[in-house]
């Protein structure tokens, strides 16, 4: 008969996991979670290629419909970038959370013995940096079909304060969004409300930096995407464990 | 019988599972009224029941993947749900979905979920685990190529890949044809006789029959019967089933 006292020990701490700290577990599911999203994405190139397709027939799109000169160019510029990465964004994100709907992944998730805001952070950090990969392909593109040098340190800082709010936004409401029959279809009537100061402050923030605005004038902008990011991403580490409960 | 139990590790008292006036609504549906429960250390429990009997709602509750609306449920010990990270270690657990992905390969998966668990030496366990669901062959296969019955050997490869104590079995034969079903059966014993508890829902009184220690029969979110090996005849086990269900 085996002892029960050694066996409730060896239950409680199987050998075969480490021991460790409490936050090199989390770090370490953070960085699984990203490894199998490149990982998965690798395989199927399906979330990417998405994006991509989508984005570059905006701006195509766009440009055709737009028949501008170059300085009209110049002030339409911002709106036309974050139309197309927000649209692109939630394609992104619906296909991101369909993956972990496929085969019951999210109760696959669900059940390792990490604190939830971990997986969140994962998927997270995974889904900015598709978001981020697709607006380092778009940019170059942009700049080629408007004849518009977006260049600018201070537009990236913009773009990649925007992208972070966004995907801190959208992931916390696609993983809500996943579990309801009309996923398809919620996750931008849900997101659209949320991300419009970001998506304002952002498109704001460009166009000051594209038309060469004093800072005095970009600043506020800046500070209120900064803002936005913090609260959101404080808020969604604060309820990711009540959004995924059943 | 083919039934191993002198193998298998004595149940030595130690409740595992335990739960006390179990109750689970949905909105105003009640789909468990009450359940008093409990599974010792070591033991094979199934839960049979007809569809909508509440067997899948129970076993999420105990995989910590639903709250229970009230009543009492420990797990190892820990009180559910406010010490789930805790039971969350000690449990692997099988549904009739496989909880894998399927762009990635059988290594993949397995080293994703090893890492998700911390598992020390990953290679070689994953390697050790491959061996005993024999998918060694082809773990770097897609999974998404696999049958329903590879899916499903290697969906117990990932719930045993971190060696828990506890071990749920949603439906684990939903889908599956006569061979996959039976290299299932072996591999259900092979994980029993490892001294795990294991506690498992389905519709196959036959298979339940040749596996578990006690069978519990689960009616309209009640247990109406339980029957253990060795008090009645588990041949008789089907007449019982249907008196209660169809009462």
């Amino acid at each position: 008969m085996p002892d029960a006292t050694q066996s409730m020990e060896a239950i409680e701490q199987p050998a075969v996991i480490k021991r460790g700290s409490r936050f090199s577990g989390y770090l370490r599911a953070i960085s699984a979670m990203v490894w199998k999203d490149l990982t998965a994405e690798l395989r199927s190139r399906e979330l990417l290629s998405a994006m991509l397709v989508f984005a570059l027939l905006v701006i195509l799109i766009f440009n055709f419909a737009l028949e501008l000169d170059i300085r009209t160019r110049e002030t339409v510029t911002s709106g036309v970038l974050w139309v197309t990465f927000a649209f692109a964004g939630t394609l992104g994100l619906n296909r991101s959370m369909a993956v972990e709907r496929d085969r019951g992944c999210l109760d696959g998730l669900l059940l390792v013995p990490v604190d939830r805001s971990a997986l969140y952070f994962g998927k997270v950090l995974g889904n900015l940096i598709f978001m981020l990969i697709v607006e380092a392909i778009i940019l170059p593109v942009y700049s080629l079909l408007y004849d518009v040098n977006l260049f600018h340190p201070g537009l990236m800082a913009v773009i990649l304060l925007g992208s972070v709010g966004y995907v801190a936004v959208g992931t916390l409401l696609s993983t809500m969004a996943v579990q309801a029959r009309t996923r398809d279809v919620l996750l931008p009537i849900l997101l659209f409300p949320v991300v419009l100061p970001l998506l304002v402050a952002a498109l704001k923030a460009s166009n000051g930096f594209l038309q060469g605005f004093n800072m005095e004038e970009i600043w506020p902008w800046v500070y209120l995407l900064i803002a936005y990011d913090v609260i959101f991403i404080a808020v969604a580490f604060m309820v990711f464990d009540f959004v995924v409960e059943e | 019988m083919t039934h191993s139990s002198d193998r298998r590790l004595t149940p030595c008292g130690v409740k595992m599972i335990e739960t006390q006036r179990l109750v689970k609504t949905f909105g105003l549906k009640p789909v468990l009224r009450g359940i008093d429960f409990s599974v010792e250390y070591g033991e094979f429990v199934a839960l049979v029941g007809p569809n909508g009997a509440g067997k899948t709602t129970f076993l999420r509750i105990l995989a910590t993947l639903s709250r229970p609306s009230m009543g009492e449920v420990r797990v190892a010990g820990h009180l559910l749900p406010a010490q789930a990270t805790a039971v969350r270690r000690c449990l692997g657990v099988v549904t009739h979905q496989p909880l894998l992905y399927g762009d990635m390969t059988v290594d993949e998966n397995l080293r994703f979920y090893g890492r998700m668990y911390g598992v020390r030496n990953l290679q070689q366990r994953i390697e050790d685990v491959l061996e005993m669901v024999g998918l060694m062959a082809l773990r770097r296969d897609r999974v998404r190529q696999f049958s329903r019955g590879m899916q499903q050997r290697l969906s117990i490869g990932r719930a045993i890949l971190h060696d828990p104590g506890i071990l749920l079995f949603d439906e684990p034969y939903t889908g599956l044809d006569q061979e996959a079903a039976a290299m299932l059966d072996t591999l259900l014993r092979d994980v029993a006789d490892r001294g795990r508890t294991v506690v498992m829902t389905s519709h196959d009184l036959t298979r339940v029959t040749d596996l578990a220690d006690r069978v519990d029969i689960l009616h309209k979110g009640e247990i109406a019967a339980s029957v253990r090996r060795g008090e009645v005849d588990l041949a008789e086990l089907p007449a019982l089933y249907f008196s209660v269900t169809h009462a």
